[in-house]
């Protein structure tokens, strides 16, 4: 638990004149499963979105598997974009809207990255594939266009695509949120059965709560940029000291 | 200059109309009608890529290549095909003459560029267009992916740009095909000019023209019927729409 996969140091991003991140100290260690709460517009997709090189920093460092993100080694170089596809080769993300590429089948969606940027051989990005179509349980469903798909059943496909990459952390960012509530049961399956049964480190923002108290070894509660509060589900959820965070919890249970 | 082009247009009031049976003109006319043909067939390629050179050329992010990108677009579409087409085919020769190359063309040559750089250029702003239509989720999800720039553009961007493009592609293609009427204007033996030629024999304009309109109707029929058999292949992943 000494060395942290994740860690932002002083991280700052603004959009404009609003502050989204400001001065965000946050870490996730190796294998842990973290997830994110907060109000719209705390900053919680961001933290994803950074991490995953989608979004740049204003301010600070971002360390992924003990090396800056958006820096080269020295920490104050901006990164190369070789330095960058080295970095995000390690992450993955599962987006609130699927975004499976349309023009693709099911498996063709799974196996075109590890063909095309890890140069594995069609036959077993093939088999990579099946096997985690098995894992998400679409096995039958693998010829067909997404389109023909249900929204549970493409996040799931989501899924599988980002684990064919085989990273080292998973980012899920509102995965279950632009879904119909009867489908968000299949998609929380599938992720809970990654968390008890690998050892991938993962960081989620959702708004699920009885979902984030059941899978998190910790939880973080996000509040204008800036951790308000964290600490152990049953803590954060049962007896959370800050009142910003009883407020956040008690709106949102009622709702 | 254009000895071939005054007796082609000038009514030759001196002599008689000749008598002839209209399914006499249809040889040359059908001669005439495989020239327009060629003409549509390759200039509607050409124009393709140079549509999506253009057109992926605007939005690069190498500069020179956007300036370059723009100012054939904007060149092209700026001024009229027929000026272009003279220019190719009247002025760039001596332009040529006049550094010392020899820049003449054939009328077909001449005809086909002036055509494909015509829809090239119109093609261009539609395939930009196609282009920046696609979700940017899209090319979120293919960053997250670590596709190259390049693989997101060739195996993301464009085959979902594609089906975007064919409504217009079409009616730009339907366009070229009646634009190319104005390659007999540079002498060469299109539809177009043989209806002429049959028009200055027999006086017989009615008969003539409409045979042309129909004909040129009867081709555009089939190149929109074709667009679309394209179209639909190429979307075959898409949702049928309502």
């Amino acid at each position: 638990m000494s060395d942290p996969i994740i860690r932002f140091d002083n991280v700052v991003k603004r959009f404009g004149d609003h502050t989204v991140l400001d001065r965000l100290n946050f870490t996730v260690n190796r294998g842990e499963k973290v997830t994110i709460i907060g109000p719209s517009g705390s900053g919680k997709s961001t933290v994803l979105r950074i991490l995953m090189t989608l979004e740049g920093i204003e301010g600070g460092v971002v360390h992924v598997g003990g090396e800056p993100l958006w820096h080269e080694a020295d920490g104050v170089t901006p990164a190369s974009e070789a330095h960058l596809r080295k970095k995000r080769g390690e992450m993955g993300m599962v987006f609130q809207q699927f975004n499976l590429f349309p023009h693709m089948t099911v498996l063709r969606n799974i196996t075109e990255a590890p063909v095309r940027v890890l140069g594995l051989p069609k036959a077993e990005a093939k088999a990579r594939a099946e096997e985690l179509l098995e894992l998400v349980g679409l096995t039958e469903h693998m010829s067909k266009f997404p389109h023909q798909l249900s929204g549970g059943q493409q996040q799931r496909v989501a899924i599988a695509r980002a684990l064919a990459m085989r990273p080292s952390i998973l980012l899920f960012d509102e995965p279950t949120s632009a879904l119909d509530p009867e489908l968000v049961g299949e998609v929380l399956g599938v992720i809970r059965r990654l968390a008890e049964e690998h050892d991938l480190t993962m960081l989620l923002v959702t708004h699920e709560m009885r979902f984030a108290r059941e899978v998190s070894d910790r939880v973080v509660f996000f509040d204008q940029g800036r951790i308000r509060e964290e600490g152990a589900p049953e803590e954060i959820f049962t007896d959370p000291t800050e009142e910003r965070t009883r407020e956040f919890l008690k709106a949102t249970l009622e709702a | 200059m254009w000895p071939h082009r005054r007796t082609a247009r000038q009514p030759i009031f001196a002599a008689d109309p000749v008598e002839v049976h209209w399914t006499e003109y249809l040889p040359p006319l059908l001669e005439g009608a495989w020239v327009t043909i060629r003409l549509t067939v390759f200039s509607t390629l050409l124009g393709a890529i140079l549509a999506f050179a253009a057109g992926v050329g605007r939005l690069s992010r190498n500069g020179a290549l956007r300036a370059v990108s723009v100012a054939y677009i904007e060149l092209f579409r700026g001024t009229s095909l027929l000026v272009q087409l003279f220019w190719l085919y009247f002025a760039l020769p001596l332009a040529g003459q006049a550094v010392g190359l020899d820049l003449r063309i054939p009328p077909v040559i001449a005809g086909i560029l002036a055509l494909s750089l015509n829809i090239g250029a119109y093609g261009a702003e539609v395939v930009r267009g196609a282009i920046q239509s696609v979700h940017t989720g899209q090319h979120e999800a293919a960053l997250a992916l670590n596709f190259t720039p390049r693989q997101t553009l060739a195996r993301v961007t464009i085959p979902q740009a594609i089906p975007e493009m064919m409504p217009s592609f079409g009616n730009l293609a339907v366009q070229n095909l009646k634009d190319t009427a104005l390659v007999s204007l540079i002498s060469l033996g299109d539809m177009t000019f043989r209806a002429e030629q049959i028009r200055n024999f027999t006086q017989d304009s009615v008969t003539v023209y409409s045979m042309l309109l129909a004909m040129y109707f009867g081709m555009a029929l089939v190149l929109t019927a074709m667009m679309r058999g394209i179209e639909h292949s190429v979307g075959r992943w898409r949702p049928v729409r309502s």
